[in-house]
């Protein structure tokens, strides 16, 4: 690369990175709080953290439009890279929220756990932002460490261990195949700068075998780390070892952020060889959603269950990437946005109903949860509809543009395989509300405690998965304005 | 008022946020809540139908934009006009009577249960007077919601399985009408539609190939809705699983999506699929009039029995429409009505005696009539008016159809459908004879008492409509009929003559010679 240093500085532009820096340094602040304030409950550092993330957020969004690169052109804060740090501020907000309680009840109440939270998503945020192969590697591997830890986080859950070492010894497989790939395409185009390799391979006319084979093992390492099918194998032990909290953020944020990045690598690197890597991600997603929601549809443990119908909802975002329209990739923006808040909104009652142990998980454990708790049952109820798609919720909206987009491109059976999914689908959420609403409880639920930051993280998603189902035109237009600029 | 349809359509809402601030022991307070709610909102639905003029257009519209993201611009687009018209009162005239009848029919969760039903009207009442198709897609799959967790949780001992199958049937039926309807849209914006308006696509042309794939995924939904043979299996379950009120609705007006959804979209929306799919679609409506007959004809269980006359009705219902002329579209129509008068009274019925008997096998009974005399009396003129009597309203709307079907190239089908007509007074004459005449055996009958005020408050009503529309139906003739003219001319293929170069239209050409009253120019 021939840049100098003096040109390096000229580019710097520290306002482009101001989110990650800010969450960098409450991360730094948090873990030395955690020492010198010495104090049983960790509940502060939880709202320190949502301080935190709240001002990445707010950050992220003045720079809403202005679309600046910096690092001479290795990072970008344009608003593709905003909608995207809003939703990791969104699902790491949440998390932060509902992790107190599950934390102090497992007895692994470490506060390091949110010092992780925000490295984690300073990784993702830097995934977004990256507009060179190299950003884009090290903000994946920042996210992918930290998430190792929190997936281990429970030192005494066996469970915990064992998602913790699956997913470290997966992810760094997967993290294999991704560097080779980024190897191949700068053997192939000699930069790893996206836009520069999009010149080059322009340039080429016909595709080069060894830039499609590095696209092809790009894709693979991105296919991992949003658990597409059949790169999928990872998730369901890993999400129902992992903590509660921690496999919400793990179905939402890092799977947004790998869409961040795989859309941004395919619709702006790869964009001449679009006939050769359409096809497969066709393939793709119909595998995504078809094996997600068959295998889901099979599952007691409500994690697990949440896991492989993780897995389709990825699906779902794939036919909108196969489609590769305006509309497409605005439903992926939109969608993982509103998946973060219905599926973390669900984990919270999982989180609130659970048992020491995680001895709580089965579907058979909520029966009767609508006499004893009708406001929770019903905030789960409208998370699971959401989850179905059906309206007048955010999830329905968000499905709606994924198909419509797919029908657009002329791809009409994706959609009518997309919307097939999206019926079985329905049968294991309804399963949920059987047991909530249609069975007595088998025993006696208890006291079921709702702590104030669970409230809010209820009420927050609650609220803002039927509102984005009624009025979803604001942010949907956002979304479109967001993928404009790639 | 100008946005009277609005009000009307989301009182209920408001209900249902009163009913949220009542505690859920003070189970009179939420009856009273939901009973006022319901008749509120039949009362703002009267100066519609005063206010109605009687011609073909859209009236009391609303129209403001929704959405508008992407290639997309969803309006909230509605209207009403004399196809929606009476459907819409059916439901503000049937769900206080739902209500009411749930008195002393439901004890547990009270609170939630009227949610339901009120969030369920305000999904009907949308479903029928949207006039944007994304629109109606939502109100559409809203309705699913409250009905299903009524058939769940206070259903009887088959009732999971029956609020899951109901729920799936019909949610796999409109998710590819939801293709369809993004496939329609799409084709519409080439053609410079820039929103989901029906009325756009009414004067949209779509090439006859195209068109056979859309009839086919709309004809789908609303077929599962109707339901049609062979699709019709989530109805009996449904049905005898729901409590007296889901049944109720269900009957008088959820099955009435189905068969609307035919006359409002799937007809005029793709005339040449229509065409080409009548033969089938009224040999299923044939075959589901004689064969839920037969079946209703050797249930045991009262409910069920009902359930599959239903079927059977609207088996007529479909035949009327599809012979796409007046007498048969309005026959059809007003079938629609009457059976949701008759068939919900019937199910009321079935729930009086179920509510002091707890069964409803015809074998348990025998010989009522001696014991419930203002029963009985009520039970044979509904049962008449569901059989079809003269002086009924029941008559009226089959002599209508088999007329309008005769007349058209369904006349073979009309024949065979006739045949029905006597099937159905053979198996409702017989339940009723086996249920209310006879030896009054049972010691759990004899002690049976007569219906209460409330009960026969509940009936008084249908029991006047019953009549009213027999005797003197053209009020409600009147008001429809410009509209069913206007879904005649758009549902019948315009002919190549009259046909601009504009697009290419392709016609069948065996239609012109049938249809003489097709060389009209399809204007309105």
């Amino acid at each position: 690369m021939d840049i100098n240093v003096a040109q390096l500085f000229q580019t710097i532009n520290l306002a482009t990175i101001m989110p990650e820096i800010i969450l960098s340094v409450m991360a730094m602040a948090l873990l030395l709080v955690n020492v010198f304030v010495p104090s049983k409950s960790k509940g502060y550092l939880a709202w320190l953290s949502l301080a935190g993330l709240v001002a990445a957020g707010y950050t992220a969004a003045t720079g809403w439009g202005l679309n600046i690169p910096s690092f001479s052109g290795s990072v970008v804060l344009d608003n593709f890279a905003i909608f995207f740090k809003l939703i990791f501020v969104v699902a790491a907000g949440l998390t932060v929220l509902i992790s107190d309680q599950y934390m102090e009840r497992e007895g692994c109440n470490q506060g390091e756990l949110y010092p992780l939270i925000l490295f984690t998503t300073v990784g993702m945020m830097l995934m977004a932002s990256g507009t060179d192969m190299m950003t884009i590697f090290l903000g994946l591997e920042l996210m992918s460490i930290s998430l190792y830890v929190l997936a281990g986080f429970n030192r005494a859950n066996i469970k915990s261990n064992e998602s913790g070492l699956k997913y470290f010894l997966l992810g760094a497989f997967s993290t294999g195949f991704l560097l080779y790939g980024m190897a191949l395409v700068y053997g192939a185009t000699g930069t790893t700068r996206i836009a520069k390799i999009a010149e080059a391979a322009a340039k080429m006319g016909a595709p080069d075998t060894m830039l499609l084979i590095g696209a092809l093992l790009i894709l693979t390492g991105f296919a991992f780390k949003i658990a597409a099918v059949p790169f999928h194998m990872w998730t369901p032990d890993v999400y129902e070892g992992a903590p509660t909290p921690i496999t919400a953020l793990m179905s939402t944020g890092p799977k947004a952020a790998g869409f961040a990045a795989f859309l941004r690598m395919f619709l702006v690197a790869f964009p001449v060889m679009k006939a050769d890597w359409s096809d497969l991600i066709w393939i793709m997603a119909v595998l995504t959603m078809t094996v997600g929601n068959i295998i889901a549809l099979r599952q007691d443990n409500i994690k697990r269950m949440l896991a492989y119908s993780s897995i389709a909802h990825a699906g779902y975002a794939l036919v909108g990437f196969a489609a590769a329209n305006t509309t497409g990739t605005a439903g992926i923006l939109f969608y993982m946005l509103t998946y973060a808040f219905m599926n973390i909104g669900a984990f919270a009652v999982v989180v609130v109903l659970g048992k020491q142990g995680e001895s709580n998980g089965n579907v058979q454990d909520f029966a009767g949860l609508a006499h004893k708790r009708p406001a929770l049952a019903a905030i789960m109820t409208l998370f699971l509809f959401s989850l179905a798609g059906i309206p007048p919720t955010a999830g329905f909206i968000g499905k709606f543009y994924l198909f419509s987009a797919a029908v657009q491109e002329g791809y009409v059976w994706l959609a009518i395989i997309g919307v097939l999914n999206s019926a079985a689908s329905v049968y294991y959420y309804l399963r949920v509300m059987v047991f909530m609403y249609m069975k007595p409880a088998e025993e006696e639920f208890g006291w079921v405690k709702v702590t104030a930051p669970i409230t809010l993280a209820l009420v927050v998603a609650g609220v803002a998965t039927l509102a984005l189902g009624i009025v979803p035109s604001y942010l949907l237009q956002l979304a479109e304005t967001a993928v404009k600029l790639i | 008022m100008s946005n009277i349809l609005s009000v009307m359509t989301f009182l209920p809402i408001l209900g249902v946020l009163l009913l949220l601030f009542i505690p859920k022991e003070s189970k009179g307070a939420l009856r009273g809540v939901a009973m006022l709610t319901t008749i509120a909102t039949f009362a703002v639905s009267l100066p519609i139908l005063t206010g109605f003029q009687t011609n073909a257009d859209f009236q009391f519209v609303e129209n403001v934009p929704w959405i508008a993201a992407g290639p997309f611009a969803m309006r909230y687009n509605i209207g009403i006009d004399g196809i929606s018209l009476w459907l819409v009162i059916l439901t503000t005239f049937i769900m206080p009577i739902a209500v009411l009848s749930t008195w002393t029919a439901v004890e547990e969760k009270v609170k939630a249960y009227m949610i339901c039903l009120l969030l369920l009207e305000t999904g009907m009442l949308g479903a029928f007077i949207s006039l944007d198709l994304f629109l109606f897609y939502i109100f559409w799959e809203v309705m699913l919601i409250p009905m299903y967790f009524m058939i769940g949780i206070w259903g009887g001992k088959n009732r999971i399985y029956a609020a899951v199958k109901f729920f799936i049937y019909t949610m796999v039926g409109s998710l590819l009408m939801l293709v369809a309807l993004i496939y329609l849209y799409f084709l519409g914006t080439k053609a410079g539609i820039t929103d989901f308006s029906l009325l756009h696509f009414f004067d949209l042309k779509v090439d006859p190939a195209t068109q056979t794939w859309l009839f086919l995924a709309f004809a789908l939904a609303f077929a599962i809705k109707v339901p049609m043979f062979p699709l019709h299996t989530w109805l009996p379950d449904a049905h005898t699983e729901a409590p007296t009120a889901g049944s109720v609705i269900l009957a008088a007006i959820m099955l009435k999506m189905g068969t609307y959804g035919y006359v409002r979209f799937a007809m005029p929306l793709f005339p040449e699929a229509t065409h080409q799919f009548t033969p089938l679609i009224a040999t299923l409506a044939v075959i589901g009039i004689i064969y839920a007959a037969l079946v209703a004809m050797v249930q045991e269980d009262v409910k069920k029995l009902v359930a599959y006359s239903s079927v059977a009705h609207l088996g007529f219902v479909m035949l009327g429409v599809f012979s796409l002329n007046e007498q048969g579209v309005v026959g059809g129509m007003l079938q629609m009505l009457n059976h949701g008068v008759s068939t919900g009274a019937l199910f009321l019925i079935v729930g009086f005696i179920y509510e002091r008997r707890h069964t409803r096998l015809i074998t348990d009974f025998g010989g009522l009539s001696k014991q419930m005399p203002v029963f009985a009396t009520i039970f044979m003129i509904v049962t008449l008016s569901s059989v079809g009597l003269p002086g009924t309203n029941g008559f009226v709307g089959e002599f209508l159809i088999l007329i309008g079907a005769f007349e058209s190239s369904l006349r073979w089908y009309a024949v065979i459908a006739s045949s029905g007509v006597i099937f159905a007074a053979v198996y409702m004459l017989w339940m009723f004879q086996r249920v209310m005449f006879g030896e009054l055996d049972n010691p759990k009958n004899q002690v049976l008492k007569d219906l209460n005020l409330r009960e026969i408050a509940i009936m008084v009503p249908l029991i006047v409509l019953i009549f009213v529309m027999g005797v003197y139906p053209n009020p409600f003739i009147e008001k429809m009929t410009p509209s069913v003219q206007k879904v005649i001319a758009k549902a019948r293929i315009e002919p190549v003559a009259t046909a601009k170069a504009v697009a290419p239209v392709t016609v069948q050409p065996e239609a012109a010679p049938a249809h003489p009253a097709a060389e009209k120019p399809a204007g309105h």
